[in-house]
C-alpha cells in the first residue's frame, strides 16, 4: 500500500486561504487574519459584498466575493453586546439613519451559507450572551417570502404550513394592476378582495394590501346537514349573490396568417360560402368586415372569434377552361367546447416572424359553486359543498350570520391552532377596529384578543349562540364564529368538470379520445378489467373494451385466413392474398386489425382461423 | 354445508387470489422484523414475497431449524451441546493463515484459547489440514504450529501459493458446512436450534435430530431434499408469515393457490418472465406480457397456433372472455 506523504508539521498548523475557490497562499495565524479582515469589511474598508469563512477543522480560510452567493443579513454583535445600540435606534427613527448607513457602519452585514457556519445568532435581543456574534433583525425573518405571508405560522404543524405556502400561491387576487391591458392565456381576478383582519409585517414590506388574494368572511365552525362532511364547505348563497368570492377569468386566444412553402399565406377575413369547410353563416354572426370579432360580444362554445381562410394542401389541377381556382380551405379560430363569455378586447399586431397577428381576450365571470375550492391562510382547504340562503342559515342574537361553515372535524387531527388564533385576532380586529398583527413569534397573542373581546361584551373565547335558520330554534352548544381569510384557489370545477357519452374517437386506433379538452372518456385501464375478469363479468368486459370502444367487421378469406375486402366496383368481397371471394364478416377491435397488419409488415402471415360459422 | 362454501364454476380464482395478496402488499411497511441472534437482516415484507414467488431464487438469507428427536428436545443441555456441534468452524476462524512469499510457505498459527474453547483435538487437526494440503509438503511443529511448504516445480508458484491460502482458510475443521452462527431456542416448549445458512442433508446425517421437524426457508433447499410436496406446504407457510409479520390478514387460500401453481409441474416455477407467464399456451397472451417481438418471432418460424383459450387472447381479438358469465352455454335437449 503506498502511504499519503504526510504534510509537515509547520504546513499542518498554517491555515490555507482561498480566495473565491483558488489557493493563494498560508497564513500563519488564521483566527487573526479573520479577525483583521471582517474588522476591515465593517469599517467599509472592504466590500460588504465579501465573506470570510474560517473552517477549523480543515485549517482552511475561505474568501468568498464572488456571484450567486445568497445572503442574509444580521445584526452584528460584539462582546455580548448588539451594534445596534439606543442611540443608533434613536437616529433610525428620526430618519437621520437609512438601511445603506447601517451596513457602511458594520451595524449590519450580510452573510453567505459559508459564513453562517461561523456565526452564533441570536434570535431576541435579550437571549445576547458573550458567545453571540448575531442577532437577527426579527426572529421571523427565518422564514421565506411565502411562509411570511402566513399568520401565526409557530401554532400550526408543520406540513400544514407547507400546504398553506402551496395554497397561498394558488389563490386567486389582483395578480397585476395592469391587468386589463395584458393579454395572458389565462389571468384570474377576484371582484372585492380584502386585506387580511390578521396581517403579518412581511404584507407592509411586500405591499400585499393593495394586491390581496381573499377576503375575510364570517366563519362558523360548526356541521350542517353533512353538507360539510370531509373538508366540505358550507356557504351563503346571498353573500354569493352580494360578490363573495366572485372572480373574472380572462382568456386569451391568438390566431397568426402563417407563410407556407411556396409564398402562399393564410388570410384572415370573412369566410364566403365557397371556402372549403364554411361551417355556415351562424358562427360567423360576430364578425366585423375583417374578420375578428367585435368586443363586447358574446361567445359561447365553437363559435368564431377569428376568421381566417388557407391556401388549399393541394395544388389542383388545371380546369377544363385552362383557369386555376384557388379553393380556400376555412381555419378560423373558434372557442373551445364548453366555454363561454364576452370578448374583453382584441389587439391585431405582428407575430415575431412579421406576420399579422390577432389576440382576442375572453372574459368570463365566476361565480363561486358546488365544487369550487377554498382556503384559509393554515392549510385548512375545503371544496364547496352546498349553497344556502342566508335566511336557512344560523345567526347570532346580532343577526351575523356566516359566510361559511367549516366542519370542526379539520381542526384536532391537523393540529392547526393557528387557524383558530387567526380566528380570534379576525374577530378582535373587527371589535376593536384595527389591523391585527400575526407575524410569527412576534405578533398579538390570544391574551391581547381576549381582552379586546372582554372588554366589549363578547365571549373572550369567539365562541356565541347561535339559532337554526330553519326552526328558528336556539342551537344547543355555542359555536366559534368570526372572520377568517379565506383564499378563492384556482381550481374551479366549470373549468375541469366532463362528461362522454358518445363522442370523437382517435384516427389511428378508432379508440374514444383522452382529455376534457378533446371530449374524451375516461380510460378504463387494466386494472379495473382485472376487477370485471375477477367478478366473471365477461359480457361487461366485452362490452366496455369491444362495443363501447373500437369494434369494427372485418372481412376474413375463408380459405387463407388473412383479412379481405370488398371490392364495391365489382360488388364481390375479395382476399388479397388467394384471391378467394369466401369471405367471412367478422367483429373483431379495431386494434386487432392493427396488430395483424404491424404483424404482416414484419413478413409474418397471421392466419385467422375461423370456427363456427353462421 | 359443504356446497355453500364451494367456489362457483368458472370463477377467475387466479385473478381474484393475485388482487387479494396484491392490495394488502402496496400496504407493507419498510419495517423490518428481527429473528434471536441470528442472521440479523432475514428479508421481511416485499423484498421477501419476490423472492418466494422468484421460487428458483436462493434466498439471500436462509435460517435452518434443527429439533432432535422428543425425548431429547425438553433437555436444554443436550440441545445446547448439539448447537455446538452442528455450528460450522472454518480454519480461518481459529488460526492465523499467512503466507510467506519468499520461502513459497503457509503458516498457520493456531490460537490455543480458541482451540480449546472449541474442543478440538491436536491430532485431528493435523489430518483436517493435511487432507486440504493434498500433494503439497505439509511440516507440523509444535506449539499449533503447522507450514505447509508449496510443492516444488509450480508453474506460477505466487499464484498457486494465494490459492492454496484461500483453500485453506475455508477448511471446515468442526460441524456442518453451511451452518452459521447457531443459537438455542425456546419455543413452545421445545428447545432447538436456529441457525443461519442451510444444510438438510448434512444436519440430518447427525445423531438424534429429528427429520420430521427440521425446517429451513430455502424452498429450493426443501424441495431437493424432500420434494415437492413439502416445497408447496413450505411455500404457503413462507407466504403466511410474511403476511403476518406485517400484519397483513390474507385468506390462506389465495397464499394455496399461489403455491399450487408454482409447485404445481412436480417442480419449481416461477411466476413471471421465466416461468408461469412465459409459458403460457397462446401466443397473444404471451406476447401481451412480455417480450412481445421474441414470442411473435418464435409463433411465425414454428407456426404456432393460438387457440384463443385463455382470457388476454380473448380480450386482444375482441370476444367474449371464457370466464365466469362468458363461460355459460345453455344446451337444449335434443
Amino acid at each position: 500500500m503506498t502511504k499519503k506523504p504526510k504534510p509537515s508539521k509547520s504546513k499542518k498548523e498554517k491555515y490555507a486561504v482561498y480566495v473565491n475557490g483558488n489557493l493563494v497562499g498560508f497564513h500563519k495565524n488564521g483566527e487573526a487574519l479573520v479577525a483583521k479582515l471582517k474588522e476591515k469589511r465593517r469599517t467599509n474598508q472592504l466590500n460588504y459584498e465579501t465573506n470570510i469563512y474560517m473552517s477549523k477543522r480543515t485549517h482552511e480560510i475561505y474568501i468568498n466575493t464572488d456571484r450567486g452567493r445568497v445572503r442574509k443579513p444580521y445584526i452584528v454583535v460584539e462582546e455580548g453586546r448588539s451594534r445596534l445600540g439606543q442611540e443608533i435606534h434613536s437616529k433610525l427613527k428620526k430618519g437621520e439613519l437609512t438601511w445603506e448607513h447601517l451596513v457602511k457602519m458594520g451595524v449590519i452585514e450580510y452573510l453567505d451559507a459559508d459564513e453562517e457556519e461561523n456565526a452564533y445568532v441570536a434570535m431576541n435581543p435579550e437571549d445576547i450572551t458573550d458567545e453571540h456574534t448575531h442577532l437577527e433583525l426579527d426572529p421571523s425573518i427565518i422564514f421565506g417570502v411565502t411562509t411570511s405571508a402566513l399568520p401565526y405560522p409557530e401554532h400550526n404543524s408543520a406540513p400544514r404550513i407547507t400546504m398553506a405556502c402551496s395554497m397561498a400561491k394558488q389563490s386567486l387576487g389582483v395578480y397585476s394592476t395592469n391587468f386589463a391591458k395584458r393579454f395572458d392565456t389565462r389571468g384570474y381576478v377576484m371582484f372585492y378582495p380584502q386585506q387580511p383582519l390578521v396581517s403579518t409585517d412581511f404584507y407592509k414590506a411586500l405591499d400585499l394590501k393593495n394586491r390581496a388574494a381573499g377576503q375575510n368572511l364570517i366563519v362558523a365552525i360548526a356541521t350542517h346537514e353533512g353538507y360539510n362532511m370531509g373538508d366540505g364547505l358550507v356557504i351563503n348563497r346571498s353573500a354569493v349573490d352580494r360578490g363573495m368570492g366572485r372572480v373574472v377569468m380572462f382568456k386569451t386566444y391568438q390566431t397568426e396568417e402563417r407563410l407556407y412553402p411556396g409564398g402562399q399565406k393564410d388570410k384572415i377575413e370573412l369566410p364566403t360560402p365557397d371556402v372549403v369547410g364554411y361551417r355556415g353563416d351562424e358562427p360567423y354572426v360576430n364578425l366585423d368586415a375583417d374578420g375578428v370579432i367585435f368586443p363586447e360580444s358574446d361567445v359561447e362554445s365553437r363559435l368564431v372569434l377569428v376568421g381566417k381562410t388557407s391556401p388549399p394542401r393541394f395544388i389542383e389541377e388545371v380546369s377544363v377552361f385552362g383557369v386555376v381556382e384557388e379553393k380556400k380551405r376555412e381555419s378560423s379560430l373558434s372557442l373551445k367546447s364548453g366555454e363561454k363569455g364576452k370578448i374583453d378586447s382584441v389587439m391585431v399586431t405582428e407575430s415575431p416572424n412579421g406576420n399579422r397577428l390577432v389576440k382576442v381576450k375572453v372574459r368570463s365571470m365566476k361565480i363561486p359553486e358546488v365544487g369550487d375550492k377554498m382556503a384559509s391562510r393554515h392549510g385548512q382547504k375545503g371544496v364547496i359543498g352546498s349553497l344556502l340562503s342566508q335566511e336557512n342559515m344560523p345567526f347570532t342574537k346580532d343577526g351575523i350570520v356566516p359566510d361559511l361553515i367549516m366542519n370542526p372535524h379539520a381542526i384536532p387531527s391537523r393540529m392547526t391552532a393557528g387557524h383558530l388564533l387567526d380566528a380570534l385576532g379576525g374577530k378582535a380586529a373587527t371589535i376593536g377596529g384595527m389591523i391585527m398583527d400575526g407575524t410569527a413569534f412576534t405578533g398579538n397573542n390570544e391574551t391581547d384578543y381576549m381582552k379586546i373581546l372582554k372588554e366589549n361584551g363578547f365571549d373572550e373565547y369567539g365562541e356565541e349562540v347561535l339559532y337554526d335558520g330553519i326552526t328558528g330554534k336556539r342551537i344547543r352548544a355555542k359555536i366559534f364564529i368570526s372572520p377568517i381569510y379565506y383564499q378563492k384557489l384556482h381550481h374551479l370545477v366549470s373549468n375541469k368538470m366532463h362528461v362522454r357519452s358518445r363522442g370523437p374517437v382517435q384516427l389511428l386506433t378508432l379508440q374514444p379520445t383522452e382529455g376534457r379538452a378533446r371530449e374524451g372518456g375516461l380510460r378504463f385501464g387494466e386494472m379495473e378489467r382485472d376487477c370485471l375478469i375477477g367478478y366473471g363479468a365477461s359480457m361487461v368486459v366485452r362490452e366496455r373494451l369491444l362495443e363501447e370502444s373500437d369494434k369494427t367487421v372485418q372481412l376474413v378469406c375463408e380459405n387463407c385466413g388473412m383479412l379481405g375486402f370488398h371490392n364495391h366496383i365489382k360488388g364481390k368481397t375479395l382476399c388479397p392474398a388467394c384471391g378467394s371471394d369466401m369471405n367471412s364478416p367478422v367483429e373483431i377491435s379495431y386494434a386487432f386489425k392493427l396488430l395483424v397488419d404491424e404483424i404482416m409488415s414484419l413478413y409474418i402471415f397471421p392466419r385467422l382461423v375461423l370456427k363456427d360459422k353462421a | 354445508m359443504k356446497k355453500k362454501q364451494g367456489i362457483s364454476p368458472y370463477s377467475a380464482v387466479g385473478i381474484v387470489a393475485a388482487q387479494s395478496i396484491g392490495e394488502p402488499g402496496t400496504q407493507m411497511t419498510m419495517r423490518t422484523f428481527h429473528y434471536a441472534g441470528v442472521a440479523e437482516h432475514v428479508p421481511t415484507g416485499l423484498p421477501r414475497l419476490i423472492e418466494l414467488v422468484d421460487a428458483k431464487k436462493e434466498p439471500s438469507k436462509a435460517l435452518i431449524e434443527i429439533f432432535l428427536l422428543p425425548k431429547y428436545s425438553k433437555n436444554q443441555k443436550k440441545v445446547k451441546e448439539f448447537a455446538n456441534m452442528v455450528e460450522s468452524i472454518l480454519l480461518s476462524d481459529v488460526a492465523s493463515i499467512e503466507e510467506d512469499m519468499d520461502e513459497k510457505e503457509i503458516r498457520i498459527k493456531i490460537s490455543k484459547k480458541d482451540f480449546k474453547d472449541l474442543g478440538l483435538k491436536e491430532e485431528d487437526m493435523g489430518a483436517i489440514i493435511k487432507k486440504a494440503v493434498t500433494t503439497n509438503k505439509l511440516k507440523i511443529s509444535k506449539d499449533l504450529l503447522y507450514i505447509v511448504k508449496l510443492k516444488e516445480g509450480k508453474k506460477f508458484p505466487l499464484r498457486s501459493l494465494r490459492k492454496l491460502q484461500i483453500k485453506l482458510s475455508k477448511v471446515l475443521v468442526k460441524g456442518v458446512e453451511g451452518i452459521k452462527k447457531a443459537v438455542v431456542v425456546h419455543e413452545k416448549g421445545d428447545y432447538f436450534v436456529r441457525a443461519s445458512g442451510f444444510n438438510i442433508k448434512g444436519a440430518l446425517a447427525l445423531p438424534d435430530v429429528d427429520p420430521s421437524r427440521i425446517y429451513t426457508n430455502n424452498i429450493l433447499e426443501m424441495y431437493t431434499v424432500f420434494g415437492i410436496e413439502v416445497a408447496r406446504a413450505v411455500l404457503v407457510r413462507e407466504l403466511n408469515s410474511v403476511m403476518e409479520l406485517q400484519n397483513i390478514n390474507v385468506g390462506v387460500r389465495h397464499l394455496m393457490l399461489l403455491a399450487d401453481a408454482i409447485c404445481a409441474d412436480g417442480k419449481l416455477k416461477s411466476i413471471g418472465r421465466h416461468g408461469l407467464s412465459g409459458e403460457k399456451a397462446g401466443v397473444l397472451g404471451r406476447a401481451a406480457f412480455e417480450e412481445t417481438i421474441k414470442h411473435l418471432v418464435a409463433a411465425a418460424v414454428y407456426a404456432e397456433e393460438d387457440k384463443l383459450k385463455g382470457v388476454t387472447e380473448n380480450i386482444i381479438v375482441g370476444q367474449t372472455i371464457p370466464v365466469g358469465t362468458g363461460k355459460v352455454m345453455l344446451s337444449m335437449k335434443k
